[in-house]
C-alpha cells in the first residue's frame, strides 16, 4: 500500500505498479522519456491509484508509441478518454520578441506614454478653464459643501504632518548651516540661510511633494474607484457635470490652499531653526527675529506665495487627470495614483526651475 | 483494484456548532452541516444568511467563534500551518472571481499549485499538465497564454476552475460558479462540473442563487436561514417541508420554470 509510482518493461510491456498521483509521481516521467524500447501494451491492473497525472502519463506513451492499455477499470478508461479529448498542445507563455526589438518597442512606448500624458494633462487644464469660466458665469452652480469638505481633507488635516516635516526641516537646515558656517566664525549666517531658503524655496517646495504625495495621490484613487463603480457615468447621465462637481472642489481647494499651507510650513520651519539657533548657537528669539527682518527681502515672500497656487494647480490637475483615466480594473487605480504622483512632483520641480529662472532674471534675487 | 479517489470516511465535511458573528451581528450560531463523499451539495440561503461565510469557515480562512469543522476527518480549526497545508491540498477553491494572479498567465496559474507542493516535477510534464487541464475545463488554447485581464468573466472562471483542479482534488469548493454567466455559459458551465465530478470522482461543496444548477446537478441541498441550516435533502424533499422560505424559493415564478426545464431535460434524456 502506499508505494511510489514504479514501472518494469519485460518483452515489450509495460507494467504500472505503485500509486500513479501527483504525490507519488517523483521522476517518473523522466525515467519514462529515457526508456529506450518502445512498449507495445501497457499494462495498470497493479496500480494502486491514479489521478489525472498518473493518466496523462499512461496516456502520453501510449500516444506516442501506439499501445494498447489493458487492466483499466470502467472509471480510469473513462478518465484515460476524457484526457485523450483534453490532449490539446498549448502555449504558457505569449510568444517573446528578440530582446533588442522588445527594448526598442518599449522605449518608443513609454515616449508615447509619456507624449500622451502631457497632452492629455494639457486638455485637462483646457477643460478645467472651461468649468472654471461655467462657475465664474453661473455662480450658483458654485459646489460651496464639496469645496469646505475638500478645504478639510487637503488643508486642515494636513497640518500636523507638515508642520511636524517642516519643524525638523528648519532644524536640520540650521544645525547643517551652522555647523559649515562656524568655519568660518560666521554662524550667525546662518538665520540668513533658514529665513530665506525656507521662505523663498523649501517651505512650498516641500509643503508640494506632501500634498502631492498626500492630496494628489488620494484625488486619483477617488476618482479611479468612482470611475471604475460606474459612479461617475451615472453622474452624467443623472445631468451632474464631474467635472463641476468633482474636479473643480479640488483643483479649486487645493490652488487657495497651497500659499497657506506654504506659508505655514515656511513659518514653522524658522520656528524650528531660531529654537536651534537659540539652544545651540545662543541667539535669542529676539535677536533672530530682529535679524530675518535684515536679511530676509519682501521679494522672497512673494516669491514663494507666487509660485505656491501654481505647484496646487499641477497637484490638483494630475491627480484628478490620471483618476479620470482609469478604465478597466482595480489594478489601473493602482499604476494611475502611483503615475499622479510621480507626473505632479516632476512637474513642480521642473516649474520650479523655470521660476527660479525667472524671477533672478527680473533682479528679484 | 485501480481507484480514481481513495476513500477514508464517508463524511468529507464535518461541521457541528459553528458559530460566526462580526462585532455585534451573529451570521451563524450553532450550525450543523455534512458532506456526504462523491455529492454534490448546494448550498441556498438568501443574501446575508453567510453562505461564503460558512465555505470561508470551512477552508480556513475565517476562524470561527465557536464549534468545529473537520475535513476529511481532520480538525481544522487552531491547525498548525504546515499540517493544514497538508489537507488544504486534498481541495480545491473556485473564488467567485475567479481570483486568478493577474502578473500571471492562464497556464501560468493553474501552474502555481504544483510548483508550490510538487517543485520537483519538470517542466515538461508542469507543461502537460497545464494543457490538459486548461482543456480539460473547456477552453480554448489560446487562453493558455492570455493574461486574467484580457479574458472575459466566463473563462475567468473556467482557468479559476482549472487551477482550483491542479492538484487533483478530492474536494472542490465552488462559490457562485455560474453568476453573472449568460444562461448558454451557465448551462455548460454546470455539464462541466456534473463531467469532471464523474471523470475525478470529486464531491462539491457549491453555493449557488442559480435555480437551474440547483435542479440540474445537485445531488443534496441546504438552505441555510436563521444563522444555521434548517434543512439538507433532495430538492423533493425540501418541497415536501412547510417552511416559508423554502416555499418560496422552490415555489416562486423562477423556482416554477426552473423546475420544469429540469423535468423536460430528464424527460429529453431519457427518451434519448
Amino acid at each position: 500500500m502506499n508505494a511510489p509510482a514504479d514501472f518494469e518493461f519485460d518483452q515489450g510491456t509495460l507494467r504500472f505498479t505503485g500509486e500513479l498521483t501527483l504525490a507519488r509521481i517523483g521522476d517518473l516521467s523522466q525515467r519514462l522519456s529515457a526508456l529506450g524500447e518502445a512498449p507495445a501494451r501497457i499494462d495498470i491492473g497493479d496500480v494502486e491509484r491514479i489521478d489525472t497525472v498518473g493518466a496523462w502519463l499512461v496516456h502520453r506513451i501510449a500516444r506516442d508509441h501506439g499501445a494498447r492499455v489493458t487492466g483499466a477499470d470502467k472509471d480510469v478508461a473513462h478518465l484515460l478518454e476524457q484526457l485523450a479529448t483534453a490532449d490539446k498542445p498549448l502555449k504558457i507563455r505569449p510568444d517573446d520578441s528578440l530582446p533588442f526589438l522588445r527594448v526598442l518597442r518599449e522605449i518608443g512606448e513609454a515616449t508615447a506614454a509619456a507624449g500622451h500624458s502631457l497632452l492629455g494633462l494639457l486638455g485637462f487644464f483646457g477643460a478645467t478653464l472651461i468649468g472654471l469660466w461655467g462657475l465664474v458665469t453661473h455662480p450658483r452652480r458654485f459646489r460651496f459643501n464639496a469645496m469646505a469638505r475638500q478645504f478639510e481633507v487637503v488643508g486642515v488635516k494636513a497640518l500636523a504632518i507638515i508642520g511636524l516635516m517642516s519643524f525638523l526641516i528648519g532644524i536640520v537646515i540650521a544645525q547643517q548651516g551652522a555647523a559649515q558656517l562656524r568655519q568660518f566664525g560666521a554662524e550667525v549666517f546662518a538665520i540668513n540661510l533658514i529665513g530665506r531658503i525656507t521662505i523663498r524655496e523649501l517651505g512650498v517646495l516641500m509643503t508640494a511633494i506632501m500634498v502631492a504625495g498626500r492630496s494628489g495621490s488620494a484625488f486619483a484613487a477617488q476618482l479611479g474607484s468612482m470611475k471604475l463603480a460606474e459612479e461617475v457615468d451615472a453622474m452624467r447621465i443623472i445631468g451632474v457635470s464631474p467635472m463641476e462637481a468633482l474636479i473643480l472642489p479640488r483643483v479649486i481647494s487645493t490652488i487657495v490652499l497651497m500659499p497657506l499651507l506654504g506659508f505655514y510650513s515656511a513659518i514653522v520651519a524658522i520656528i524650528g531653526g531660531g529654537i536651534f539657533c537659540w539652544i545651540d548657537l545662543d541667539i535669542p528669539p529676539v535677536t533672530f527675529v530682529q535679524r530675518l527682518q535684515e536679511v530676509v527681502p519682501l521679494t522672497d515672500l512673494w516669491v514663494g506665495l507666487i509660485k505656491a497656487p501654481v505647484f496646487g494647480l499641477i497637484i490638483a490637475m494630475s491627480g484628478c487627470y490620471q483618476g479620470m483615466q482609469v478604465e478597466g480594473n482595480a489594478e489601473e487605480v493602482g499604476l494611475r495614483t502611483t503615475a499622479s504622483v510621480v507626473q505632479a512632483i516632476f512637474l513642480v520641480i521642473v516649474i520650479d526651475a523655470v521660476f527660479a529662472v525667472f524671477f533672478s532674471s527680473i533682479g528679484w534675487i | 483494484m485501480v481507484q480514481l479517489n481513495s476513500a477514508e470516511c464517508d463524511i468529507v465535511i464535518h461541521v457541528e456548532g459553528l458559530r460566526n458573528s462580526f462585532g455585534e451581528q451573529v451570521v451563524h450560531d450553532g450550525l450543523d452541516i455534512d458532506v456526504r463523499r462523491g455529492e454534490i451539495l448546494g448550498i441556498v440561503g438568501g443574501s446575508g444568511t453567510g453562505k461564503s461565510v460558512l465555505m470561508r469557515s470551512i477552508i480556513g480562512l475565517q476562524t470561527p467563534d465557536a464549534g468545529t469543522v473537520e475535513v476529511f476527518g481532520e480538525p481544522m480549526i487552531g491547525r498548525e500551518e504546515y499540517e493544514a497545508k497538508q489537507v488544504r491540498k486534498r481541495w480545491g477553491v473556485l473564488f467567485q472571481g475567479g481570483a486568478l494572479f493577474s502578473t500571471l498567465t492562464v497556464a501560468e496559474n493553474v501552474q502555481v499549485p504544483i510548483r508550490e507542493y510538487y517543485p520537483q516535477i519538470d517542466h515538461v510534464l508542469l507543461d502537460e499538465i497545464a494543457a490538459y487541464k486548461v482543456a480539460m475545463t473547456g477552453l480554448a488554447a489560446e487562453a493558455g497564454p492570455k493574461y486574467p485581464s484580457e479574458l472575459s468573466g466566463g473563462m475567468r472562471k473556467r482557468a479559476g476552475l482549472a487551477r482550483a483542479l491542479a492538484l487533483d482534488p478530492q474536494l472542490l469548493f465552488l462559490d457562485e460558479p455560474t453568476a453573472g454567466l449568460d444562461p448558454i455559459g451557465a448551462a455548460a458551465f454546470d455539464e462541466l462540473i456534473q463531467a469532471l465530478r464523474r471523470t475525478l470522482g470529486l464531491t462539491v461543496f457549491l453555493i449557488t442563487h442559480d435555480l437551474d444548477t440547483l435542479y440540474a446537478i445537485c445531488d443534496r441541498v441546504a438552505v441555510l436561514a436563521d444563522r444555521r441550516v434548517i434543512a439538507v435533502g433532495t430538492i423533493p424533499e425540501l418541497l415536501a417541508l412547510d417552511h416559508p422560505w423554502i416555499q418560496e424559493y422552490f415555489n416562486g415564478p423562477r423556482g416554477r420554470v426552473a423546475s420544469e426545464t429540469a423535468k423536460r431535460e430528464r424527460a429529453r434524456g431519457a427518451g434519448e
